[in-house]
């Protein structure tokens, strides 16, 4: 079981308020993603929730029970670290055995979950080896091994992929989706990373200056943004906003338009343009244009055999259903 | 582009830097020649370097007049006493400076260092009147808790600097893993902090070994260490500079040993943390 809301929570260093007030409710088997960017207080939530900092005002409870006061050891709760904080003086064997030798569990006990987290993360051809003998892939997966042998209500999960290389990551992020849908175990996941959140999360937070700016699944939160800061935020590349003349035309302060969901063509549409840069893709191109219709260049996702080149003229029309509209508060319409 | 250093420059640089590092060692050199004449070359004008009868003699009187092992196991009681006692307050003060710190940690590390500063003699009169009233005097116990206190600021400082060496994650990670702040400190930051620890503890030991201020001070035979041995052959029937010289040589052989292996550590030690 792993259920935590999150009641009231506020947390203040020293006189600045990093989260001002906060209600969550994270279900028992959620995968659910803290996104924003950095100095958004996500961090901050998730070490409040592993009791590492103390809450300024607020309550957490664990399963119904308040844990407010707890410390870390006793809420049940698994942590990965970004910079995996391994034991560098112990062989991994020790240090997945780490948490159960401070449980004092039996003996026999103890191996038989080593050996079997050691089974699960491809770790056993390592598992006398030190942190410091191993590639930073295998050390998040001794990491992991440490925080999954403990069978907690939850696993805590800061930022864990930022120190790997680009190819690492998409294989870790797999390995991490898998691990949960085996283990069926609440995972509570922080990154700053928008693609990260999108193709893990059961359920995305989306967070800016300690404030929920918007909760839910991924395809919620990419067609229906609550705001301009979500929709942003979320889809890469971001979201065309345009405000003035453009918006008004659609009753809104504010229209958005994914680089998705623009027709392109080389003969006509409803904005002129040209090609400032072509990023090709192979599968796909962005192009990044100017108009003279706009004030910001504008961004459009072409397929992979559209061929443009800098410097040539295209024509735009945004899909008039895929448009989001926002008010003067930057909120969506209806 | 590598700054050059003509040919010229670095004969010059080496043969500066050997004779500084022979001055330094002079005297120790000396210490040593000395301890092998007799009283009459001792202080023969001029001096004799290598050319005279050595002579072991001054080492077989000192061994019939004193119990140089006395003195000894004295001054290894006082250094690892000293030591031990100062790691027990200096390792969980050293973890709460560096992994807990307030707006005031600096200064603390500051005003302890300043201590440091203080003549020794100052203190003198109401620690000799404490010590006294206490019972101390001429104790071993008196003098490790007297040590003790006047390098435990050294200890925390150098410990401080290594600790901060170590990620907070670490020990966070330990904290969610179940230990408790006892288990956290020995099985987790002490480990890792080995060649820290052990730096600390080799320049304390030295600094305990060396001191003689108090060690003359507070002892008259019972507790007396090395440093009093050196001073019982100054008598007043004049120097015997060989005699003393051959004490002196005994007094510093154990640490002058200790040190010469362990200098890479030492000077890493004291080192830490300032360049990297």
């Amino acid at each position: 079981m792993g259920k935590i809301q999150l009641k009231s929570v506020t947390k203040a260093f020293g006189g600045v308020k990093v989260i001002p007030n906060l209600d969550l409710d994270i279900e028992d088997g959620e995968f659910v993603v803290f996104v924003g960017p950095s100095g958004c207080g996500k961090s901050t939530l998730l070490r409040l929730i592993a009791g590492l900092e103390d809450m300024t005002s607020g309550t957490i409870l664990i399963d119904g029970k308040d844990a407010t006061n707890l410390p870390p050891a006793q809420r049940r709760l698994a942590m990965v670290f970004q910079s995996y904080a391994l034991y560098p003086h112990m062989s991994v064997r020790k240090n997945i055995a780490f948490p159960l030798m401070m449980a004092k569990m039996d003996k026999a006990e103890m191996n038989r979950r080593v050996e079997n987290a050691a089974k699960i993360l491809n770790l056993a051809d390592y598992i006398d080896r030190r942190p410091g003998q191993l590639s930073g892939g295998q050390r998040q997966r001794v990491a992991i091994g440490r925080a999954i042998v403990r069978e907690p209500a939850a696993f805590l999960f800061d930022e864990p992929l930022s120190n790997l290389d680009a190819a690492l990551r998409v294989g870790m992020r797999l390995e991490i989706s898998e691990l949960h849908q085996r283990l069926k175990t609440t995972m509570i996941y922080v990154t700053h990373d928008q693609v990260e959140a999108m193709t893990m999360a059961d359920k995305i937070v989306v967070l800016r200056a300690g404030n929920i700016e918007q909760v839910g699944s991924p395809l919620e939160l990419y067609s229906r943004p609550r705001n301009t800061f979500v929709a942003g935020f979320i889809g890469s590349p971001k979201m065309n906003l345009m405000s003035g003349a453009h918006a008004r035309q659609h009753d809104a302060a504010t229209v958005g338009v994914r680089p998705e969901h623009m027709d392109l063509s080389t003969s006509d549409g409803l904005w002129r343009g040209e090609v400032k840069v072509a990023e090709h893709l192979g599968s796909d191109t962005f192009l990044h244009v100017d108009s003279k219709d706009h004030e910001e260049p504008l961004t459009v996702r072409a397929n992979g055999e559209f061929q443009v080149k800098a410097g040539d003229v295209v024509y735009m029309t945004p899909q008039a259903d895929k448009m989001h509209r926002f008010d003067d508060k930057g909120l969506a319409i209806g | 582009m590598a700054r050059q250093v003509s040919r010229q420059r670095k004969i010059g640089m080496t043969i500066l830097a050997w004779f500084v590092g022979f001055l330094i060692f002079f005297p120790i050199l000396w210490t040593f020649l000395t301890s092998f004449k007799t009283e009459l070359t001792a202080i023969s004008i001029p001096p004799q370097f290598l050319f005279f009868d050595w002579t072991t003699e001054n080492y077989v009187n000192i061994q019939a007049q004193a119990n140089y092992f006395h003195f000894m196991m004295n001054s290894i009681y006082l250094a690892l006493g000293s030591t031990v006692l100062g790691l027990i307050f200096a390792i969980p003060a050293a973890w709460a400076m560096a992994f807990s710190p307030t707006k005031r940690t600096k200064d603390v590390l500051l005003w302890m260092l300043s201590t440091k500063m203080l003549p020794a003699v100052g203190v003198y009169i109401p620690i000799y009147l404490l010590f006294i009233n206490l019972g101390l005097l001429d104790s071993r116990l008196g003098l490790i808790i007297v040590l003790f206190l006047i390098n435990l600021p050294i200890m925390v400082w150098m410990l401080y600097t290594y600790f901060k060496e170590i990620p907070v994650d670490i020990l966070e990670a330990a904290r969610m893993d179940g230990a408790t702040l006892r288990q956290e400190i020995t099985q987790i930051l002490a480990p890792m902090a080995v060649p820290g620890i052990a730096s600390t503890v080799l320049l304390n030991v030295i600094l305990a070994w060396n001191e003689a201020f108090w060690t003359l001070n507070l002892t008259t035979s019972n507790a007396a260490p090395l440093t009093a041995f050196i001073a019982s052959f100054s008598s007043p029937q004049g120097n015997f500079y060989a005699t003393l010289s051959a004490a002196s040589m005994l007094a510093i052989a154990p640490i002058l040993i200790v040190g010469w292996f362990s200098q890479k550590q030492l000077v890493r030690g004291l080192t830490f943390g300032a360049v990297k």
